[in-house]
């Protein structure tokens, strides 16, 4: 029998481009109203961004921690320049905040205090795992086309936490290039920050108009929307205690509401995908990848 | 062309791929100084059909290259499954046995196994790593005593001059010629999203297995697990649908988004690619046969043997052995971002 009520909700760092105002105004209403345990806050995807968000920071760290939630700021997660190198040390500087590692120097730096281990670093694998802990990994995030099967292996090797996506389009790749302004005839160099212009990704459809990619800057991400409602009970018993929400503009009060009553128990997980899909008006949504299939596919429950 | 005091140069080692023993002796007789290989099985990242070496054909291609001077690098460069990393130990094990010359590793975990395990084996970062930064690059030479960072194709020829004097005495080796990712490689789950197949899980991209040509009306589609990737008119060669390189329809336009199906070829960057400290040249192309093997090799000796003499570059046309013709020289220009 799972406890139910140890499981966690972490709600992601933002990976989208949002107005600076947008981003802290929904960070308010996050630490107002959401019943999420932890909160993570960071730019992901495109150093370009930070400047614009960074003064802003401090004000959302402590309202989200006044209001009861765990704080992680979110590292970079490909760090090649120099001005990327120094604010990535900059972060991993900061002695009293979580620091979630989404590059392998961001871990090597925060080595020995606890740290979070990102998504977007490789864990496939209880070795890896193992290493990362002796390093101070406390919790990590597992990439996503991770099986629940695997996953079940590294639960059961793990010292640390596993955390695993259970909403949002899925981030599959990340680059040196920005495909948001290629998109417009832009270089990254001069891109106009074309990228705010779609604040849950630019859809990419192939030639026959089937909608298959998202586009976020220097990230490609499904087009399809994860959705684990009807998995949170196998990946329960299979040990996972920490589900992870990534953001999107639709109300994500409403959705850390619904996998917190699933997770609880109270809401039947098909009936809670249907207001999924109320939420995420143009959203399709996908699971494929925990049932070890085409990450993109949506294997009904049954199946 | 920069201009060089050729005297000060350090003459880079060129580092060939062979998917077959066949290709590994044309590359060792085309002059290459080290030649990289795979077992035949989910544990390189070029596990295709028909590729790779038994622990025997390794065992006499070593010979061969050893005979001739040349090294022999493993490449066991996926990550290994969790609950059976027995397969990917006994590749390590396997390729110190047979004395290979190096592995090639990506997963922490397998990099920390080699290294207590074979603390005399030479150890190199593979490319599916992507260590993009010095931090990165000293964790893996820090800890594990890795000896050569394989670059991944994101790094500008500037950042790369940039990095090297940093970073000394690991060495760093850069990709040169060949099919080339546009994302950070080792960070790319596109190819399992479309097929359930990835690199970093099976060790393929796009895999032959799920591709398929489909006559239309106006000519040819290429699918990659039912996704249509391309369209081709009549008479035009249809390439095959790699995801990345395929043309998709964004904001609008319709265009190739990520990347045209086109060819790393970093011949003209030689003499800057020199300058900037790399040690040795990758290039790409298990998967290809012994006449492009050869090929290379030759164009590639020739150009690098020019720049240390104080020669001009020959002029070598590599178009036919390139994809669908075309070339670029990817992210070590920064207007390719």
């Amino acid at each position: 029998m799972t406890d139910d009520t140890c499981s966690k909700l972490t709600l992601g760092p933002v990976l989208f481009n949002w107005k600076p105002e947008a981003l802290r105004d929904f960070y308010f209403r996050i630490a107002d109203e959401a019943d999420v345990d932890t909160v993570h806050v960071g730019e992901v995807v495109c150093s370009k961004r930070s400047p614009f968000f960074a003064p802003m920071v401090p004000e959302v760290v402590s309202r989200l921690a006044a209001a009861g939630k765990e704080v992680v700021l979110s590292s970079l997660a490909l760090i090649m320049s120099e001005r990327e190198l120094r604010e990535a040390r900059e972060l991993a500087g900061m002695e009293d905040v979580l620091v979630e590692a989404n590059d392998v120097s961001v871990a090597a730096m925060l080595s020995p205090r606890p740290f979070v281990v990102g998504p977007l670093v490789n864990v496939y694998n209880e070795g890896t795992l193992a290493y990362l802990e002796s390093l101070g990994a406390i919790r990590a995030c597992l990439p996503a086309e991770l099986p629940a099967e695997i996953i079940a292996t590294l639960v059961k090797s793990a010292k640390a936490e596993i955390e695993v996506q259970a909403f949002g389009r899925l981030p599959l790749a990340i680059s040196a290039r920005c495909y948001h302004a290629r998109s417009r005839n832009l270089a990254k160099d001069g891109c106009q920050y074309v990228c705010a212009e779609d604040p849950d990704g630019m859809a990419v459809d192939t030639l026959d108009d089937e909608a298959f990619l998202a586009v976020n800057g220097t990230q490609t991400m499904s087009y399809h929307h994860l959705n684990l409602l009807g998995e949170l009970g196998q990946l329960q018993e299979l040990g996972v205690r920490r589900f992870r929400l990534w953001p999107h503009t639709a109300d994500m009060v409403a959705v850390a509401a619904l996998f917190r009553q699933v997770l609880a128990g109270a809401v039947d997980p098909q009936q809670a995908s249907d207001q999924l899909a109320e939420f995420c008006p143009r959203a399709e949504f996908a699971n494929g990848y925990i049932h070890g299939r085409e990450g993109h596919l949506y294997v009904e429950a049954d199946a | 062309m920069a201009e060089l005091n050729s005297n000060a140069l350090t003459r880079p080692e060129l580092v060939c791929p062979a998917g077959t023993p066949a290709a590994l002796k044309s590359a060792v007789d085309a002059g290459a100084d080290c030649v990289y290989v795979g077992f035949r099985d989910e544990t390189n990242a070029r596990n295709f059909p028909g590729l790779n070496f038994s622990r025997k054909e390794l065992e006499e291609g070593i010979a061969y290259a050893h005979e001739r001077g040349a090294k022999v690098l493993v490449a066991i460069n996926t990550f290994p499954r969790a609950g059976r990393p027995e397969l990917w130990h006994q590749a390590v094990d396997d390729a110190a046995r047979l004395k290979a010359d190096s592995v090639i590793l990506a997963d922490i975990g397998l990099i920390a196994y080699a290294s207590a395990k074979h603390p005399e084996l030479r150890l190199h970062l593979s490319v599916q790593a992507a260590a993009s930064n010095v931090e990165s690059i000293r964790f893996y030479a820090e800890r594990f005593g890795v000896r050569r960072v394989v670059l991944p194709r994101v790094l500008t020829v500037q950042e790369i001059a940039a990095l090297n004097p940093q970073i000394r005495p690991v060495e760093t080796e850069v990709f040169v010629f060949g099919g080339l990712c546009v994302m950070a490689e080792g960070r790319c789950a596109l190819s399992s999203y479309a097929t359930g197949q990835s690199p970093n899980m099976n060790g393929v991209c796009s895999p032959a297995a799920h591709v398929r040509y489909v006559d239309t009306a106006s000519g040819v589609t290429s699918q990659l697990a039912g996704f249509t990737i391309n369209q081709f008119g009549h008479g035009e060669p249809a390439g095959y649908p790699t995801l990345c390189k395929g043309r998709f329809v964004a904001n609008g336009k319709t265009s190739y988004l990520f990347e045209e199906p086109t060819s790393l070829n970093t011949l003209a960057m030689l003499p800057d690619l020199i300058k900037a400290g790399v040690t040795a040249f990758k290039i790409e192309g298990r998967q290809r046969g012994r006449a492009y093997v050869a090929a290379v090799v030759q164009a590639f000796r020739a150009g690098v043997d020019a720049v240390l003499a104080g020669r001009p570059l020959p002029d070598m046309d590599l178009d036919q052995i390139t994809e669908g013709g075309r070339q670029t020289t990817g992210a070590y220009e920064r207007a390719w971002r």
